[in-house]
């Protein structure tokens, strides 16, 4: 199309009425805010006749205080550090007091030899945007506090969902520890370790797939079905079967949820223990006896949940002599992708490196391993994004430190 | 753009060194919504004759974000600690300590505190307290300075998502970081936030009259922030002091008036006699 397709209107717009008539703001000032020169839309929107502002007023006049405030500290040194800064949004006062939210920018004009002239600035009305980013930071302060409420709603969930604090077993040293890999979101770890009338005692540790509230509710159902299981019939082999059947019913209602977990019938004999261990699906405990730290399979059967006519009789029983320790931990743990880089993916941790951790703590106890394991977990970082449960049981060295126990 | 290569000797406070290794020691420190980046004009002019130490505030610039904490730098005293805390691990000499704004009142409770580690102190914009009280014009009025919180935060909208990863070092976005040395004193915005607070709610009045170090003040002619009359009033109460009103428009003479303001430095920084008055 050529210019005989044009309006003429259009052919006989100016740059000067564009300069005055502009759908924006323009003001020039000397370098030190001044102001020289403002055109005819900026001064509509501020009420002010041109003589009032010209000569008279420094652009920072315009602003509110708080406004004035910014420009002094953040506006105006970066624009004469980097001689130009834009989309700055700030509020100018009218000559009636009402205030208008505008978008600034600005750029020193410098002459050919680089020297710095005068200040050139463009001020768009931003009353619609303002409102609206208003309400966006309102919407961000809401979203945070609800994030808030809930990481505090998940916490108070995920210790409900774990002993508040280990018994104390005479003769035996216990600890735990339980890594969340995320604060929004309940892990599916779960441990225990509880008395059984006198001298006997019962614990486990596992892990449900996924998490969530969803995995929240079947470690929920677990902890108790073990719990309440284990009164019935100690046996760690008829305590899994029990669960299985009772999590295989949650499994075919859909929810697909299942378990791996170790459970263990704990019974003093003289100086040592005798823990009886049947698993379902479960990693290899590791048993750090005289230095030297070795898996030790536990039989069982397989995955908690998942098949109605899983079997689960054998157990397999280990004496916890004195200066043993035994560590249970999930598979998040040998799981954390935290060795070298191979090309995309970080190699796993792997149980060799645990055994060598395990080996290295001098003298290994159930406080000492775990206090490794935890600050090898801190070391971890991002390359840990699965919760870690882990329990260690340790007999302390026999010197007569604790006294014999009492038969009746 | 003028140099400034100088040494990173420390990195909470990415403290800098540069200029004549014998020569005395002057330390800059900038004020609330900058960095050292600030001082660029007059720092080759400073470092023909000193040895310049500049930092940024935990917070500000390039710092360690991680080093920053609500509490401890909810006063003056925070920012203190960590000026007096750079003396002595760089086992410097007394020295001549110019803060700019808010800085000259953090300079004002290091000297008060340990006033060995300082030759002189100059003061540019200072402004012992910025919110009026009675019989006491600071400026500002209460409503004023949660305007200026409301500024921060429509400010900093653009901010959080983009910058907010390259300070707290992200390895995976190397583009951000090329990004963020382009742009100066940026701050995490919840950070600026509680430095804003610090800085304008605070009340150091009473610190003034226990300096017992030679004093600057450096007064711009027309500064919005730390008008004439606090300037005055800064000068009255810090026994000794000198006044200089430099013919500066705006709070940041080392920006509009460079020439001006390493003049009235270098004289002070130099002079033997402890009041030029």
């Amino acid at each position: 199309m050529g210019d005989a397709g044009l309006d003429p209107a259009l052919l006989e717009d100016s740059a000067e009425d564009l300069y005055e008539n502009a759908p924006c703001g323009y003001l020039s000032t000397r370098l030190d805010g001044q102001i020289a020169k403002i055109n005819t839309t900026l001064l509509t929107w501020l009420g002010y006749r041109r003589d009032e502002l010209v000569g008279r007023r420094y652009f920072s006049d315009l602003l509110t205080v708080g406004g004035r405030l910014y420009h002094e500290t953040h506006f105006a040194p970066l624009l004469a550090m980097q001689g130009e800064i834009g989309g700055v949004a700030l509020e100018l006062k009218t000559a009636d007091g009402t205030r208008l939210p505008v978008l600034v920018n600005s750029a020193v004009r410098t002459s050919p030899a680089g020297e710095p002239l005068l200040i050139r600035t463009t001020i768009v009305e931003a009353r619609d945007r303002r409102a609206y980013e208003r309400e966006l930071l309102r919407a961000r302060q809401e979203a945070e506090l609800e994030g808030e409420r809930l990481q505090l709603l998940v916490t108070t969930l995920q210790r409900s969902l774990l002993p508040p604090a280990l018994p104390g077993v005479p003769g035996l040293q216990a600890a735990a520890h339980y890594h969340f890999a995320s604060l929004n979101e309940v892990g599916g770890d779960f441990y225990d370790l509880f008395a059984l009338g006198a001298d006997r005692w019962g614990l486990f540790l596992g892990d449900v797939c996924g998490k969530g509230a969803e995995a929240a509710a079947v470690t929920s159902m677990i902890r108790y079905t073990l719990r309440a299981a284990a009164v019935y019939d100690p046996d760690p082999a008829a305590v899994l079967s029990t669960l299985n059947t009772a999590l295989h019913e949650e499994y075919e209602r859909g929810f697909g949820r299942f378990c791996t977990a170790v459970f263990g019938l704990l019974s003093r004999d003289g100086d040592s223990f005798i823990l009886t261990l049947a698993s379902g699906g479960h990693p290899a405990p590791l048993l750090i006896r005289a230095g030297v730290a070795s898996y030790h399979t536990v039989r069982g059967g397989p995955f908690i949940g998942v098949f109605d006519d899983a079997v689960f009789t054998a157990t397999t029983t280990i004496v916890l002599a004195p200066g043993d320790t035994l560590l249970l931990y999930t598979d998040g743990l040998i799981d954390a992708r935290t060795g070298a880089r191979t090309g995309e993916a970080r190699e796993r941790f792997g149980e060799e490196a645990l055994c060598e951790l395990a080996a290295s703590v001098v003298p290994a106890t159930a406080t000492s391993v775990v206090t490794a394991i935890i600050e090898l977990l801190d070391g971890f970082g991002d390359g840990l994004d699965d919760d870690v449960a882990v329990l260690a049981l340790s007999v302390p060295p026999g010197n007569g430190t604790f006294p014999a126990p009492r038969r009746s | 753009m003028p140099a400034m290569s100088g040494v990173t000797v420390d990195r909470t406070n990415n403290v800098t060194v540069t200029g004549r290794a014998d020569g005395p020691v002057v330390m800059l420190a900038h004020g609330f919504g900058c960095d050292q980046n600030l001082w660029r004009l007059i720092v080759p002019g400073l470092a023909q004759d000193f040895r310049v130490v500049l930092f940024d505030h935990v917070g500000a610039g390039h710092s360690d974000l991680s080093a920053w904490e609500p509490g401890r730098y909810a006063t003056l005293d925070g920012y203190a600690d960590d000026v007096l805390r750079i003396c002595a691990e760089l086992e410097l000499p007394p020295v001549v300590f110019v803060g700019h704004s808010v800085s000259s009142m953090i300079g004002v409770l290091a000297a008060v505190r340990d006033p060995a580690r300082f030759a002189k102190l100059i003061l540019v914009g200072p402004s012992p307290r910025y919110v009026d009280d009675a019989g006491y014009l600071g400026g500002f009025s209460q409503a004023d300075i949660n305007e200026l919180l409301d500024s921060l935060e429509s400010n900093y909208l653009g901010w959080s998502a983009a910058m907010a990863p390259v300070i707290m070092g992200n390895p995976e976005r190397p583009e951000l970081a090329g990004e963020l040395e382009n742009s100066f004193c940026q701050t995490d915005p919840a950070i600026a936030r509680v430095f804003a607070r610090t800085t304008f709610l605070s009340d150091n009045r009473s610190d003034l009259a226990k300096v017992t170090v030679p004093t600057l003040v450096l007064q711009c002619a027309r500064d919005a922030i730390a008008p004439a009359e606090v300037g005055a009033f800064v000068h009255a109460q810090i026994p000794g002091s000198s006044l200089v009103t430099l013919p500066a428009t705006g709070h940041c003479p080392q920006l509009s008036a460079p020439d001006a303001t390493l003049a009235a430095i270098v004289s002070f920084a130099a002079g033997t006699a402890a009041g030029t008055r």
